[in-house]
């Protein structure tokens, strides 16, 4: 958290910014022979101009497909946006024409994946997977866009740009293909980016570059990220944020400080719990990690009460009766728990 | 790449020594006596045996193989025992309509199947993806000579618009041409368009799950930039691999297609042949398509590189 102070105090000031993406009460499910699985359901956000949110779960918990939800790349069908809303500057996304849509995609929203190596189109030149969006969104030549294309590689600091632009992506390693996606992704200049998952496939300390890359570009542009991750680690260091999703619904979220500070939900508890700590003690070294018991419930067959009630220590009648709402625990730190008052002091 | 070249072309040599060797047991393993035939219902013993030896029919078989052999390296593939004139003659006379037929015929069936293809891929489940592939399934299942003679009746003798029969040389004609080849490009392409625009959508099925083609969508690229640039230029190496190994449908369906509609072909020529007896014609023939067939995929092979950077030579 080496440098969460001061972009937490940006965040602080952004607030009373006009958030650029607004989703309301989102909705994706999808119509499945064994029922409807609601993927994503009820759920809210806003991000601001230079922030950086953090969506953490697990597997399956529907991050990856808010954020597709986002782009509206869900394949409709079996995919359906049931309700809600997802502004842009106002704009409901959902309302849009599929060109409309076409028009925002890779140019004011864009979006970087979990695999650079699978990402990239194998057989087109970097050159022109790069150019291709350029061309389209800001009516540049193929001269001009080349140009932007070797800015944008010198801007993700990328060695030789002029070289790579004719090179094809096995010629390149993964570090430097998540460094072109990047490029790519913000070749027209977007106020949203959504990155999923974007380190998880790369080796450790090529994750510390392309998060600093990340964080960097932020800064220059004032980009606001959405940063997919289940890694809690990636998180603290760059969130401003962190929205905590299970079973397709958000169960807690705050500022990132706050959050680490005082968990509300037993989910997140959880979650934090699980990751491994190196303190340099030798006590800590023989502690047992621990895990959350149990499994995410099917998305299908939803129990009627808290999505969480089979797998948590602190779960009660109530919690199995009536799905708990999100409540405001102070400083807009929301978590959605029956018994958050009841938890017990957090210990880091 | 050149290096590939010139080892694929000397790979092509044990091949066809493999190919003349089954194409020289052929006449060797056959029923019937050339001899007998050549020499007609009313010669005598000692006439066969003079044609015999004529022949060299006489000779043990590795002699008999070695002429023959030697015979074609200098461009020799034997006398019709027919008509007495030179295989390679014959050949050479009939080669142009059955060149100018397949070519057709791949034009059209390429041309079609692709696109066919990739639109049943892209609207996989649909009522179009069902359709494509009900035509499919019908291309292969339904022989050439039916469909010839359903073409016949329904372009030619119904509805007048294509000869019934024959052939007009692209030189003469290119009109006449046109109306010439358009029923016998059809019949003997069905199959074989079925059988490109099935692995098309195949292969388009599996490309279009692939992550790049969701980062070409999440660019804005339009559906059809994304289908075409992105993801069949991905789809065609296992593509022209079906273009080439099914040009030995279009031989086999050349014999039968030519026959049907009477074209003067090498086809034709095969066919005459086989009732003729007449073997070094056979022989003639089933060289040049074997040969052919190798030499096509080879070309095929070496398209490879077009489309994929990751192949080299």
């Amino acid at each position: 958290m080496s440098n969460a102070p001061e972009s937490d105090a940006a965040a602080l000031q952004d607030r009373n910014a006009a958030p650029v993406l607004e989703v309301e009460d989102l909705r994706t499910w999808f119509d499945t022979r064994d029922g409807v699985v609601k993927a994503v359901e009820g759920l809210s956000f806003d991000l601001r101009p230079g922030e950086i949110l953090g969506v953490v779960g697990e597997s399956g918990c529907g991050k990856s497909i808010t954020s597709l939800s986002i782009m509206q790349l869900v394949p409709t069908p079996p995919g359906r946006y049931a309700s809600g809303a997802i502004r842009f500057n106002g704009r409901d996304l959902l309302k849009l024409s599929p060109d409309e849509m076409r028009r925002i995609r890779g140019n004011e929203i864009s979006m970087i994946f979990q695999d650079p190596m699978s990402s990239l189109n194998p057989v087109l030149t970097v050159g022109d997977q790069l150019t291709e969006a350029i061309i389209l969104h800001q009516g540049l030549g193929y001269k001009g866009a080349m140009t932007r294309a070797r800015e944008m590689l010198d801007l993700v600091h990328i060695p030789e740009p002029e070289a790579r632009l004719r090179e094809y992506p096995h010629q390149l390693s993964g570090g430097m293909r998540q460094r072109v996606m990047i490029a790519m992704a913000l070749s027209c200049n977007p106020s949203v980016l959504i990155a999923d998952e974007p380190t998880t496939a790369l080796d450790v300390t090529i994750q510390a570059q392309i998060l600093a890359l990340m964080e960097e570009i932020r800064d220059k542009l004032q980009t606001a990220i959405i940063l997919i991750t289940h890694d809690l680690g990636v998180v603290a260091e760059m969130a401003d944020r962190v929205l905590v999703m299970y079973a397709g619904r958000k169960v807690e979220e705050a500022n990132v400080i706050d959050l680490f500070e005082r968990p509300q939900h037993p989910y997140t508890r959880g979650l934090m719990r699980s990751v491994p700590r190196v303190t340099g003690g030798e006590a800590s070294a023989v502690e047992r990690l621990s895990e959350i018991p149990g499994i995410v419930p099917a998305l299908n067959n939803l129990p009627k009460g808290c999505v969480f009630a089979d797998r948590c220590a602190f779960v009660t009648d109530r919690c199995r009766r009536e799905y708990p709402p999100l409540v405001d625990r102070g400083e807009r730190h929301l978590a959605a728990c029956w018994e958050s008052e009841n938890l017990p002091e957090w210990t880091a | 790449m050149f290096a590939y070249v010139v080892r694929r072309l000397l790979a092509t040599i044990p091949i066809m020594a493999l190919v003349a060797v089954f194409v020289f047991m052929l006449l060797h393993m056959s029923p019937g006596d050339p001899a007998v035939v050549i020499a007609g219902d009313f010669a005598s013993v000692a006439q066969v045996e003079e044609i015999r030896t004529q022949l060299g029919l006489n000779d043990p078989l590795h002699v008999q193989f070695l002429n023959w052999a030697a015979g074609l390296f200098r461009g020799d593939l034997g006398t019709s025992i027919y008509s007495g004139l030179p295989v390679s003659r014959l050949i050479g006379q009939r080669i142009e309509p059955t060149f100018m037929l397949t070519l057709t015929t791949m034009i059209i069936a390429i041309t079609l199947a692709i696109p066919l293809g990739v639109i049943a891929a892209w609207k996989v489940g649909t009522w179009i993806d069902r359709a494509v592939m009900t035509v499919a399934v019908l291309g292969f299942s339904l022989p050439v000579f039916v469909l010839g003679y359903a073409l016949i009746l329904g372009g030619s003798v119904r509805l007048g618009w294509f000869p019934v029969q024959g052939y007009t040389s692209i030189f003469t004609s290119f009109p006449g041409f046109l109306r010439h080849i358009t029923l016998p490009a059809l019949t003997l392409g069905l199959v074989y368009m079925a059988l490109i625009a099935r692995m098309t959508r195949a292969t388009m099925l599996e490309v279009l799950n692939e992550d790049y083609v969701r980062t070409a969508y999440a660019k804005g690229l339009p559906t059809r930039k994304v289908l075409i640039k992105h993801a069949l230029k991905n789809a065609m190496v296992p593509i022209s691999t079906t273009i080439g190994l099914g040009l030995a449908l279009l031989i086999g369906g050349v014999v039968v297609t030519e026959s049907v509609f009477a074209i003067p072909g090498l086809g034709r020529l095969t066919v005459d042949a086989v009732l003729r007896t007449d073997y070094p014609v056979i022989q003639g023939v089933i060289l040049v398509f074997s040969l052919t067939y190798v030499l096509l995929n080879l070309l095929i092979d070496l398209t490879y590189v077009l489309f994929d950077p990751r192949i080299r030579y």
